[in-house]
């Protein structure tokens, strides 16, 4: 049925709740990324052939739907049984008859499958009430978890593409760039530019024709969030293209999404086409005279894509590199037209943003960001998964209230936030407020929202070289400071890790990266030094120990650590001797285990399993100095 | 029409100049590497870095930002010689001598600049290409583009498409011309011309038997700019001849 009028879609969406509220019990899989690995989809198979068995049983009326990420990844494969909204972790397929018999049947709730909140260890029967999900404010990933994605009624039903309506109807394009403009909102792919602002220049710009992209190439190391709104909510990024799109009179819009996300490039396509078909998408939409439709890209897998001119390049067909122009894409985009480039997670908040008012919107956040951001919280943290949270929220909240703290209750060392551009946050920083300014001000960034939590196992200059690796790999190599210098940066790094670091390397260090930081042509060089910079403003004296004292504090480089057991703390549980790859350990059973340090190549699997703490590292040179005694 | 300071000269531009151009026209020297006159600019190299200030900004606020490719506007102040823009570009220099050490024009440069030695780990197989990018761009500008970049990051190279001998290439020797290192080998005699692995015949003058250009050049060119083939086949003697020839019944007539 194609939608022809604002009263049509109002009891489209009223038939839609309808139908879902006429549902007795709701079964909600998450089939995201995350769960489907761990093997989701057999358990929603499941649950179907266990309904379906039992159908002659009238009273129980089921509904199997395969949900986008909840965010709550480590402990998948995850259902949600409403209207109770009982959340139940790591569902096995071999589980859902006991679950369908005693829960959906029977009413009552299975303990052993709840989550148990590793800071009190109780158990948490209600979704709402799991710690993790509590303290969010969900706007952008408002409806990932809720919704079928691959069920356009459902996301109708959960208020999808109302703002497109009270847009269209009710609205001049003028109103919603100033609706747009009272929320606040900031471009939420890292640099934080003002949404409205740009809108506004792309609609100024002279010219007939102008596009609207959406850019879902996310690339960070460790970050998610994109993935799981595209693949959990497609309609959330439809709807704010739509409203952008009508906001600067485009026509024609494209989602630029990474090759590796293939659930989010079916789950959008899928999107895309129920769209068309309701008339919520393409000629005259909602018979408001207004067309507008998208197409998906695919992206070519380099990271540096993600990057406006190289992503526009990209989408022309040419080698996705980045130009070195001094005009805006607002004026000069894609084919040289004027082009909006929004992130995936700021047009999924469009919607919310107009259907609910800018001044909702701005009531949350700080002083000079709007409005709730994602994170993608990995690392060492009890509870990895998508967090969305006001701005302005502290570091510690985030960590210790919604992570759960570090793993094995291990001292907190820092947290790395805005992807391998970012820098790493130190502990005296905790309770900094999570804001644009106030990230750039302790030399790091927003970025795309990955946050990745390090404990005291982390040798800061093995992370930089990780995020230096990263990013020489992915430099295009079009001008000079980037290309030549992360190589260079990147030798440097292996020189001082080898044990092999000379006095001048640190000052070396730091040219360099101001010269890459003022000559590079784009972001990726210009900011490829922030991992550098904030290590050696906060953890200058482990570089100091590598160079100098030969010894890395962390006990993490293998050229510069070895290892031994202690005597008093051994219990002679085994595990280390089965964990060593080399079997540089000799020990039996209840025994003092033994580190044979010629044998050993500092891997670190005997530190990690040991239960009691019983493996020690100590500065290699050490070893060297007993050997002349 | 534009007036800016370049270096507290004040220097008036067309509007579509770049600060390059403001600079040379001041009598300014910026360093380039990658830019060419004629080629739309590309901003790669990083040696063109200045310190540019817009008339209404706070005077001690700075961006630095490559002049090959940025446009002038009235009241821009422009500094070429900033702490900070020496060493940016003492940094690139630095590096370029690292990828290429034995490059004369590499390091007739970075000597300007003080730097004998590289800072850094050199290249243990150094050529003399240093990725300006000049050869694939003339190339494209011809509307050839029969060699491009390959690889990325460090890895990055010129080469024809899977290292084959091109081809699209018309044997033009374009690229190897515009090399400001000269590292784009090629043979050319009077009959054969070669380069990235392709062989070429060489048109020859019919009156003078002088090799002209090549086949796939002379139709290229005359494909695209609807010149008859035979004004391709022409050497430059024989022009002249014939233009002596014109001038010589020009006299008769007077």
């Amino acid at each position: 049925m194609r939608v022809e009028s604002k009263e049509q879609f109002e009891s489209l969406r009223a038939q839609s709740l309808e139908n879902e509220a006429n549902r007795r019990h709701q079964v909600l899989v998450c089939c995201g990324t995350g769960c489907l690995a761990s093997g989701s989809k057999k358990v929603a198979e499941a649950f179907a052939d266990e309904i379906a068995k039992r159908s002659i049983d009238a009273t129980v009326d089921l509904f199997v739907k395969s949900t986008g990420c909840h965010g709550f990844c480590e402990r998948g494969p995850l259902v949600v049984l409403n209207p109770q909204g009982i959340l139940y972790t790591k569902v096995k397929p071999g589980r859902v008859e006991e679950i369908v018999e005693k829960t959906l049947v029977g009413g009552e709730v299975i303990p052993g499958l709840l989550y148990k909140d590793p800071v009190s260890g109780e158990r948490v029967e209600k979704y709402e009430e799991v710690p993790f999900y509590k303290h969010q404010v969900r706007v952008a990933m408002r409806n990932i978890g809720r919704i079928d994605p691959t069920d356009i009624l459902d996301a109708i039903a959960h208020g999808a593409y109302s703002g497109v309506a009270k847009a269209l109807f009710d609205m001049t394009p003028h109103e919603v760039i100033g609706e747009v403009a009272t929320s606040g909102q900031r471009g939420r792919g890292g640099a934080g530019f003002n949404t409205a602002r740009k809108w506004q220049s792309c609609k100024d710009a002279p010219g007939e024709k102008c596009f609207v992209l959406c850019n879902g190439d996310e690339g960070d190391p460790g970050a998610f969030k994109d993935r799981s709104i595209m693949e959990g909510d497609p309609h959330s990024v439809l709807e704010g293209m739509i409203i952008g799109a009508y906001a600067v009179r485009a026509h024609e819009g494209w989602i630029y999404v990474r090759d590796e996300y293939p659930l989010a490039v079916v789950n959008l396509t899928i999107a895309i086409r129920e769209a068309r078909k309701y008339g919520l998408l393409g000629d005259n939409i909602m018979g408001s005279g207004f067309d507008f439709d998208i197409k998906i890209s695919r992206g070519g897998g380099a990271f540096v894509c993600g990057e406006s001119s190289a992503l526009m390049r990209s989408l022309e067909g040419k080698t996705g590199e980045p130009r070195a122009k001094y005009v805006h894409s607002t004026e000069k985009g894609l084919f040289d037209l004027p082009t909006v480039l929004n992130n995936v997670e700021t047009w999924a908040g469009i919607g919310a943003i107009i259907e609910r008012g800018g001044a909702w919107f701005a009531s949350m956040g700080t002083e000079r960001s709007k409005g709730t951001k994602a994170f993608s919280l990995v690392g060492k943290v009890k509870n990895t998964g998508l967090v969305e949270l006001p701005m302005g929220t502290n570091l510690r909240h985030i960590i210790y209230d919604i992570g759960g703290g570090i793993l094995k209750d291990r001292p907190f060392k820092a947290v790395q936030t805005g992807g391998p551009s970012g820098g790493c946050v130190p502990e005296e920083l905790l309770d900094l407020p999570v804001d644009y300014e106030e990230l750039t001000k302790a030399g790091s960034m927003m970025g795309s929202g990955g946050m990745i939590v390090m404990d005291d196992r982390t040798c800061m200059v093995d992370v930089s070289r990780f995020f230096l690796a990263f990013l020489e790999e992915e430099s295009c190599g079009k001008c000079t400071p980037c290309r030549e210098g992360l190589k260079q940066m990147l030798h440097l790094y292996d020189r001082i890790i080898a044990g092999k670091g000379v006095d001048g390397d640190i000052a070396l260090i730091e040219r360099l990266a101001a010269g890459m930081q003022l000559g590079s042509l784009c972001e990726l060089g210009k900011s490829a030094p922030n991992p550098v910079l904030s290590t050696l403003r906060y953890f200058r004296s482990e570089y100091e120990a590598h160079i100098s004292d030969h010894a890395c504090p962390a006990g993490v480089c293998r050229e510069l650590t070895a290892f031994e057991i202690i005597e008093d703390k051994c219990d002679g549980c085994h595990l280390c001797f089965k964990a060593c790859p080399v079997d540089a350990i000799t020990g039996v059973v209840k025994e003092l285990h033994v580190i044979d340090h010629d044998a050993c190549i500092s891997c670190g699997a005997c530190l990690d399993v040991c239960p009691t703490n019983a493996v020690r590292t100590f500065p290699k040179v050490e070893l060297k100095k007993a050997e002349v005694v | 029409m534009p007036t800016l300071t370049v270096n507290g000269r004040r220097v008036t531009v067309d509007s579509d100049a770049t600060l390059l151009d403001a600079a040379r026209a001041a009598g300014v020297e910026v360093p380039t590497l990658c830019q060419f006159d004629g080629l739309e600019p590309w901003g790669g190299c990083r040696l063109c870095v200045v310190d540019m200030s817009r008339a209404n900004w706070d005077d001690d606020w700075f961006k630095v930002v490559t002049a090959c490719n940025h446009p002038v506007e009235e009241g821009m102040m422009v500094v070429t010689d900033s702490e900070r823009i020496i060493e940016t570009r003492r940094v690139v220099l630095d590096l370029l001598l690292a990828r290429c050490p034995e490059t004369p024009l590499v390091r007739r440069w970075a000597l300007e600049y003080g730097i004998e030695r590289t800072s850094y780990t050199p290249n243990p197989e150094p050529d003399d290409c240093i990725l300006c990018g000049l050869c694939t761009r003339v190339c494209d500008h011809i509307g050839v583009s029969a060699i491009s970049s390959v690889n990325r990051g460090w890895g990055r190279e010129i080469a024809p498409p899977f290292h084959q001998p091109p081809p699209d290439c018309i044997g033009c020797l374009a690229c190897a011309e515009i090399c400001p290192t000269d590292c784009i080998p090629y043979e050319t005699s009077n009959f054969r011309r070669k380069i990235w692995g392709k062989e070429f015949e060489m048109l020859r003058d019919p009156k003078t038997g002088e090799a002209v250009i090549t086949r796939e050049q002379a139709e290229h060119f005359a494909e695209r700019s609807g010149v008859p083939m035979t004004y391709f086949e022409t050497s430059d003697r024989s022009k002249r001849r014939e233009m002596a020839k014109t001038f010589e019944k020009l006299q008769v007539v007077k």
